[in-house]
């Protein structure tokens, strides 16, 4: 690399590197952040689904049938008692505190469960559940009793099954843990580096290159011997190795937060990608924060000031954004290498078959020719940019 | 004396933006900002170039600096085309206006490192100029201060000791004391004859007329993108201040409007 080049690359870290504040809010806080909320979620979710499944649920029950005593005797953590269930009973249920389910079967449920005939016209027999959603433990027992209920009811009038489980070996769905969780990371990750990249270059770049224009400091560079291209590539690079930086500090937050936010421990899920799979998501961020610093640098570049570069680049970002959601509405990775050539989207794609375990080596490699090739492009036509007044100095 | 700059039939037109018409109040879409101007100035002098604001003194000098390409006409500075050979001529010149700024981030003493490797000077060198010209603008005592905290005085001092971090034998100010305070003013005029006892070319461009008399030795006079009159200081007055000469001229370009 030519030495000015690695100048500008040195002033530029030394811009950002002894801005204390800038270094925090670029590179420490997203994965910060991103550690923090995931897994705050992680605990609500695991919170909100294993709280009240061990606290005892009073469970009052009028006329119960002798069809539904092992029903009701079989759900968890509950005390029955049979009584009738009164007004006064059922709106003291408002109290969310209350751990009670009120169940109200019609007199002789059975009997009239035998002789309904559902083409008479007339209405079943109708069991009430009152209960209060507000409280875990309430919820827990309605849902099950709900569900018990809706089992006997499918049973009376059974004619054939669907994966009926007789043994506790049986298994229906064939997809492995790893395939289960591959399958939820490569719809959500690649999504996420892509706007954890973005926001990195998005941080720096308007400052680095409209700010200098804005301020008159580029004009200051431009007077000297250093070559247009020397200035663009030391521009591209430091803001691409900037962004990785960004890029990086979020892919930590999100490789520690996710299994707790996915609950993968207590699916007894875990992380199974091989030395390849890790190499080619490095390689693939560092081709896109190049070609994605390089973009924004040339809007940058066209922007008035750090204003108009904000509102230049907003469009640009919701194209990544549309890149990055690609795989939640998508099936499979295109088999047309041709597809690879789309820049953002590849990388996107590339990322998907690497987290569902279906990485090809040729999608990769032309992907990240194509970026280089992208960003070469994009250096060129900056350093041209920089050679041009009207781009320079238009006010 | 030899000749370090030659103009030559330099020319330059800017296209108007309709916001520019609007605050220009005219139809014109374009305007000429130079045209034709040709000139030449010899080592060891101090050349100024007077004219009101708009007259093209600073796009002149832009050219000179190659930051805008002529769209007519070339200059060379020690021989190197600002047309064909700009990066060269770029290595051959300082120039200060102050539309160029210093980034507030930085200190003095980074900038000035900074700027000495763009230029491709060896360190001790670097050490060398920079405790000369620190000590000689009393830099030293903001070194390390950042730009964004430095007054207008220091700012522009850093700047001009920036520009010379290669020690360049043709140098080029635009307004060089324009929005200074008088102290730091003479310090920069002082600077500027110490610089032609060196030996050292210097094309200032000024609107003041005390300035260039007390400083020039020969003037360039533009007005409305022409050279009305170029020469020695004394054959430009004829006999006359520096102001009421130029009015004279300025009159006779204009028919008497002011």
């Amino acid at each position: 690399m030519k030495s000015n080049t690695l100048t500008i690359i040195k002033k530029e870290f030394a811009r950002f590197f002894g801005d204390r504040q800038m270094l925090f809010t670029t590179v420490l806080l997203p994965g910060l952040l991103i550690y923090l909320i995931y897994s705050f979620m992680g605990m609500g979710i695991k919170k909100m689904v294993t709280e009240g499944a061990n606290e005892l649920v009073t469970l009052c029950v009028e006329n119960l049938p002798a069809s539904m005593a092992p029903i009701v005797d079989g759900i968890p953590a509950t005390m029955t008692t049979q009584q009738p269930v009164s007004q006064e009973d059922i709106e003291k249920l408002e109290d969310k505190n209350l751990n009670v389910v009120l169940v109200r079967f019609p007199e002789a449920f059975d009997e009239k469960v035998a002789t309904y005939d559902p083409q008479s016209g007339m209405a079943a027999p109708n069991v009430e559940i009152y209960y209060n959603s507000a409280n875990n433990a309430s919820s827990r027992v309605y849902h099950m009793l709900e569900a018990s209920l809706s089992a006997y009811e499918n049973r009376l009038s059974n004619r054939f099954d669907i994966n009926r489980v007789d043994n506790v070996e049986a298994h229906f769905d064939m997809a492995s843990q790893d395939d289960v969780l591959g399958s939820i990371l490569s719809k959500l990750i690649p999504m996420l580096i892509l706007m954890m990249l973005f926001s990195g270059v998005m941080s720096i770049a308007p400052s680095a290159i409209a700010g200098e224009k804005e301020r008159g400091t580029i004009a200051t560079l431009l007077v000297t011997p250093l070559r247009r291209n020397e200035l663009a590539l030391g521009k591209v690079v430091s803001l691409s190795g900037i962004a990785l930086m960004s890029g990086i500090s979020s892919f930590i937050g999100i490789a520690l937060s996710l299994p707790k936010m996915i609950q993968a421990d207590a699916e007894g899920m875990t992380l199974n990608y091989t030395f390849n799979d890790y190499l080619v998501i490095l390689l693939i961020i560092l081709a896109t924060v190049l070609i994605m610093a390089s973009a924004v640098s040339l809007l940058s570049a066209l922007a008035k000031d750090v204003k108009n570069a904000g509102t230049m680049i907003t469009p640009f970002m919701l194209v990544v954004v549309l890149c990055g959601l690609m795989p939640m509405f998508q099936s499979s990775t295109p088999e047309s290498l041709t597809a690879y050539l789309i820049p953002f989207y590849n990388a996107v794609q590339v990322m998907t078959a690497v987290f569902a375990h279906e990485m090809k080596w040729m999608p990769v490699i032309v992907t990240l020719a194509a970026n280089v090739v992208y960003t070469g492009v994009a250096v060129w036509v900056l350093t041209r940019m920089f050679n041009s007044e009207k781009v320079m100095f238009s006010k | 004396m030899n000749e370090i700059l030659r103009v030559e039939g330099l020319s330059k037109t800017f296209k108007l933006s309709r916001k520019q018409q609007q605050i220009e109040r005219t139809d014109r879409k374009e305007i000429v900002a130079v045209d034709n101007l040709s000139f030449t100035a010899n080592k060891g002098e101090i050349f100024g170039l007077l004219g009101p604001n708009g007259a093209g003194k600073t796009t002149t000098l832009r050219m000179l600096a190659t930051l805008i390409a002529p769209d007519k006409g070339d200059a060379f500075v020690d021989g190197c085309s600002i047309v064909s050979q700009p990066e060269q001529v770029r290595a051959k010149i300082g120039f200060l206006t102050s539309e160029l700024k210093l980034e507030d981030f930085f200190t003095p003493n980074y900038l000035f490192n900074f700027f000495s490797q763009l230029y491709g000077i060896a360190p001790e060198v670097i050490a060398q100029r920079k405790a000369k010209l620190f000590e000689r603008f009393g830099i030293d005592r903001f070194a390390e201060v950042k730009v964004a905290n430095l007054s207008t005085g220091m700012k522009q001092k850093t700047s001009l000791v920036i520009s010379l971090v290669h020690d360049p034998d043709f140098i080029i100010f635009d307004e060089p004391t324009n929005g200074l305070d008088v102290l730091t003013a003479r310090t920069v005029t002082d600077y500027l004859q110490e610089l032609r006892e060196q030996g050292k070319t210097i094309i200032l461009s000024t609107h003041i007329f005390s300035l260039v008399e007390k400083l020039c030795d020969r003037v360039g006079v533009i007005i409305d993108g022409r050279m009305t009159a170029c020469g020695v200081l004394e054959e430009v007055c004829n006999g006359m201040t520096m102001e009421d000469r130029f009015f004279e001229m300025y009159k006779a370009v204009k028919g008497g409007e002011e």
